[in-house]
């Protein structure tokens, strides 16, 4: 089946380029020929029946799937035009370079500041402590959390809310710096204040990295992303603006889908 | 012979309560008026046994002591008993003849004087019996009668049949928490007569361990109870040398099953693993005397050491710290799996690798477990006593030589109890108050180790 592109798709700068992915499991095929741009400074959400393979494609593009022993992929998968799958790419660079915000918020059990300097630390990003503090303090800022969590630093970052929890995993995820940030339905176990807070958080994120977003909520899709793919069984429909997906869909399905007759 | 008869009674009258009561109920439950139950007919059968066999094991138990009393009693008052001795050693030896002999245990008397006595004892034997089981089927019978007529279709047969088996569960823990104060007060008594004889202060502080089971108990010799050597030797063996292989061992072992090894390979290298912990320490024991030992003294010569022992606490140590390498490995393993994989995943996605997860995250998520194993694992290390009698000898020497002959609290106490000194004599005694600080510090140790892991409990919640 071939996808579907809205036809007044402008042309973007692509920083992430997949084409003609494949992913099995063991003999399972669980994505199936998929191709989509990921471009710099927008927000590209996937939308799409539960099992449709879109946290799987997100896994895909910062080598998460590599953790599970069965998984396989093909294609091509190019980050800045490098085959991230090629033999040149460090899997430890790429995913510096592609951070990931999961679906459960899953700080560490250290505090709020190592939690943050995790990753920093890792790289090497920072000499000395002071920097170290710098870029702490800015990835908070940033994440929109620094005012509530500057005076306690040093608690657990277990202790915060589930809200706040995400938005310190988004922190951490900032501290390295990526080019890419991919989140794996990150509302889904928050409410909808903190959802709000996460929403306005990554329009906010959007001026300086690609985000793709994974998400049930097509009112979320709505608000937050400039483009949308959607999936259904292992390959994406239709992709386009999110304003033509959700105003002028091509595809039946995906009009059945966007207007709850299932899914 | 009639214990058994008794509690073949009462199971007997119990299950026929349980089956009047379980068919009374199904009765019930056909009248259409009655509706609902408020118990399962079952219930109502349980609830019928119970009330005949719980009065009738007491009832049982408390005839069991009472009973040979009674039947002495009889004996005594009967006309054959007039010409016995007085009250006293004579006496009994001959009731107890005459008593084997009514009862079908020995052929004959050895004893003339008893045999007039066998006669009374029969006949008091065999009317004890009867009204035995006849008082066993009355209780019985009472009591499930007052049960069953209590049954009724709305009664709660069902929660006080389960209160029941509450108060059992309950007393089946009491149990065991009743057997360890009764150690605790033994040993505290024993210590105390101990250091009646030996200050606490000569034993505690001294550093000459070499008590004599021959020598005068009335007045021991105090420099010579001093239990410091053993305390250095059990901590230099058991916490020391026994954690020095068994700690990095155990923890790079749990590392590598639960990262790196391929579902295939743990599945038979855990069960592999944890059969160590299975091996009787007496074969341990043996390893560590007959090839790990001379090793030790071959490679110190080697070397250049002169004087090496055949028997070491490094061999003792060391093949010590191999046998307790499942605890240390199989709570990490426990613990560090337990660590979510969205700490591994997020850790992942950061672009750290494997070995940084795994340092910088996993482990330290997972040290209170950790803790806890290698707690367990010394409070094991140093009770153990076979591996270090056979390895390290049992004499006492304070040294920080681990080629040295050293000798543990446990190989002591074991010595002194089974030595030639009489039960009340200072040497003997002095094995209770090792026992006891041994107690107190594998008591601390554990319960170090609880604290650990409750707080380990309340990290993810």
């Amino acid at each position: 089946m071939v996808t579907k592109i809205h036809p007044n798709l402008e042309a973007t700068n692509a920083k992430m380029n997949a084409q003609g992915v494949s992913v099995y499991y063991g003999d399972k095929k669980a994505i199936d020929d998929v191709s989509i741009e990921v471009p710099s400074k927008y927000v590209t959400s996937f939308i799409g029946p539960s099992g449709c393979g879109k946290s799987t494609f997100l896994r895909v593009l910062n080598r998460m799937n590599d953790t599970i022993p069965t998984a396989r992929v093909e294609g091509d998968i190019t980050l800045d035009g490098e085959d991230i799958y090629g033999s040149n790419m460090d899997v430890v660079q790429l995913r510096a370079r592609v951070g990931m915000v999961f679906q459960k918020p899953n700080p560490f059990p250290k505090s709020i500041y190592d939690n943050i300097a995790y990753g920093p630390k890792i790289h090497g990003f920072a000499e000395g402590k002071e920097e170290l503090d710098e870029v702490v303090e800015r990835s908070l800022v940033r994440a929109g959390l620094w005012n509530e969590v500057k005076d306690r630093l040093t608690d657990s970052g277990t202790a915060l809310s589930g809200g706040q929890q995400q938005r310190l995993c988004i922190a951490r995820a900032i501290a390295v710096d990526p080019e890419v940030i991919l989140m794996d339905e990150p509302c889904s176990a928050l409410d909808p204040i903190a959802t709000a807070k996460i929403e306005e958080l990554i329009a906010d994120l959007n001026d300086n990295y690609a985000i793709v977003i994974v998400t049930h909520s097509m009112q979320q899709a709505a608000r937050v992303s400039q483009r949308t793919a959607f999936f259904h069984l292992g390959h994406i429909v239709e992709y386009g603006r999110t304003s033509d997906i959700f105003t002028n869909p091509l595809e039946q399905q995906t009009q059945d889908y966007i207007t709850g007759r299932y899914g | 012979m009639s214990p058994a008869i008794l509690l073949l009674l009462a199971v007997g009258l119990g299950l026929a309560g349980w089956i009047a009561a379980r068919s009374r109920a199904w009765a019930f439950r056909r009248d259409k008026d009655v509706g609902r139950l408020a118990a399962l007919p079952v219930y109502h059968g349980w609830y019928v046994a119970l009330w005949v066999i719980v009065p009738l094991a007491a009832f049982i138990s408390l005839w069991l002591v009472a009973s040979p009393y009674l039947v002495e009693q009889s004996v005594l008052m009967s006309p054959a008993a007039s010409d016995l001795p007085a009250a006293g050693f004579q006496r009994d030896t001959l009731l107890r003849e005459a008593l084997a002999v009514a009862s079908g245990t020995s052929p004959g008397v050895f004893n003339e004087a008893a045999k007039p006595l066998i006669e009374p004892f029969r006949e008091a034997l065999s009317r004890y019996n009867l009204i035995g089981i006849l008082s066993t089927l009355i209780i019985g019978f009472l009591c499930g009668t007052w049960a069953f007529l209590r049954l009724k279709p709305d009664f709660t047969a069902r929660t006080r049949v389960e209160k029941t088996v509450m108060a059992a569960l309950l007393l089946a823990s009491l149990v065991a928490i009743l057997t360890t104060l009764g150690i605790v007060a033994s040993l505290v008594f024993e210590t105390f007569r101990f250091f009646g004889m030996v200050s606490p202060i000569d034993f505690l502080f001294g550093t000459q361990w070499g008590p004599d089971p021959m020598g005068n108990p009335q007045n021991p010799d105090p420099t010579r109870f001093g239990a410091v050597p053993l305390f250095w030797g059990t901590i230099f063996i058991g916490a020391i040398i026994a954690m020095i292989v068994a700690i990095p061992l155990g923890l790079m072992s749990a590392i590598y099953l639960t990262q790196y090894a391929a579902p295939r390979v743990r599945s038979w290298l855990k069960p592999a693993l944890e059969i160590l912990a299975g091996v009787p320490t007496v074969v341990y024991g043996y390893f560590a005397a007959l090839t790990v030992a001379p090793f030790i003294r071959d490679l110190a010569a080697m070397i250049g050491i002169s004087g090496a022992s055949s028997e070491s606490a490094l061999a003792a140590g060391l093949v010590m710290g191999v046998m307790i390498i499942p605890f240390v490995s199989s709570m990490a393993d426990d613990s560090i799996a337990a660590v979510p994989q969205a700490m591994r995943d997020g850790s992942l996605a950061m672009g750290a690798t494997e070995s940084e997860t795994i340092k910088r995250v996993l482990i330290p998520a997972a040290l209170p477990g950790i803790v806890a194993g290698i707690m367990l694992a010394i409070s094991r290390a140093i009770g153990e006593t076979m591996i270090v009698v056979m390895a390290a000898s049992t004499a006492a020497n304070l040294s920080a030589n681990p080629l040295d002959r050293m000798t543990t609290v446990t190989v002591q106490i074991v010595k002194m109890l089974t030595g030639e000194g009489s039960f009340d004599h200072p040497a003997t005694l002095s094995a209770f108050a090792l026992g006891f600080v041994l107690f107190l510090v594998t008591l601390g140790l554990n319960f170090i180790a609880l604290r650990v892991v409750k707080r380990f409990r309340e990290a993810y919640d």
